[in-house]
């Protein structure tokens, strides 16, 4: 069992956690002026990576909370976890920090 | 004189409490009691502190008790407040007049959960059966709670002693709960 660090209880069984989709994924501005295009784009279009992905869990029978997590999507490992709000890691710097 | 006054019963009634393997794991059904769920904002974990005698705990997955009243940590945002039974409106009132000025919800969940104990010096061992969490007392020292799955339902657990545990789970499990952990202590008394 995947042990994934919730940011606000600590290291907990994955059974406690939900997937939520993928992060960062913002409403853009002036929604009025965006073409059928934009739109669908936005709300069905996932960038789905090989490596590292940036996704939002839940600590669904824990604290409830949601939060953003750096999942590996080749290993299932957990690179980093971070409270929803704070800015996405430079990924980059993490595979470079993996590789090591 | 019919007496139309209403029945109170709980939904443990008639469920198997008793087990051969009693004196390594007794589990049993915690009288009824008041429950609150907390919500707010920062400032409400000083702020209830007229009504109960101490402050939310803030810190994850710990407990404060004092007198009557426990608050148990379940998220950053959020307690389970226990208070003795009858008097949840009693105690609403005071947590509504204390936290007047913070952002919060405060909902009556007295009938939602049921409490259960579980003690003995194989409790752990059961619990084990059906929750992942490191029971260690170094990794769940006494005084922590926290929520999680306890077989396939889901419940807030909380280490009363270092072989004593509460469990509080949603009335409906109740049976299913009781269930699991009884089939888990079968081979104790084989
Ligand atoms: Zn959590």
């Amino acid at each position: 069992m995947l042990i994934i660090n919730c940011p606000y209880c600590g290291a907990r069984p994955e059974v406690e956690f939900r997937h939520a989709g993928e992060a960062h994924v913002a409403r853009p501005a002036g929604t009025e002026s965006l073409t059928d295009e934009e739109v669908v784009d936005r709300l069905y279009f996932r960038s789905n990576p090989k490596g590292m992905t940036v996704e939002r869990w839940r600590h669904v029978h824990g604290c409830g909370r949601f939060f953003n997590a750096v999942r590996d999507t080749v290993s299932d490992f957990f690179v980093t976890t971070y409270k929803t709000g704070e800015p996405k890691p430079d990924l980059e710097a993490l595979k470079a920090g993996a590789a090591k | 004189m019919v007496d139309i006054s209403s029945d109170r019963r709980t939904v443990l009634d008639g469920l198997q409490f008793t087990s051969p393997a009693d004196a390594e794991v007794r589990i049993e059904p915690v009288a009824a009691m008041s429950r609150l769920a907390l919500r707010g904002r920062p400032g409400i974990e000083t702020a209830v502190a007229p009504v109960f005698g101490f402050n939310l705990p803030s810190t994850a997955c710990t407990s404060a008790t004092a007198a009557e009243y426990a608050a148990l940590w379940v998220g950053p945002d959020e307690w389970l407040v226990t208070a003795p039974d009858g008097r949840v409106d009693v105690v609403k009132a005071a947590l509504e007049e204390a936290c007047a000025g913070v952002p919060h919800a405060i909902t009556d969940i007295s009938h939602r959960n049921v409490g259960l104990t579980i003690s003995g010096p194989k409790a752990t061992w059961v619990l084990s059966h059906g929750c992942p969490l490191d029971f260690d007392l170094a990794a769940f020292p006494v005084g922590m709670c926290t929520r999680t799955l306890l077989g396939r339902t889901e419940v807030v657990l909380w280490r009363r002693a270092e072989d004593t545990f509460r469990i509080e789970v949603w009335r409906t499990f109740a049976d299913y709960l009781i269930g699991f952990l009884n089939e888990a202590r079968k081979e104790l008394a084989a």
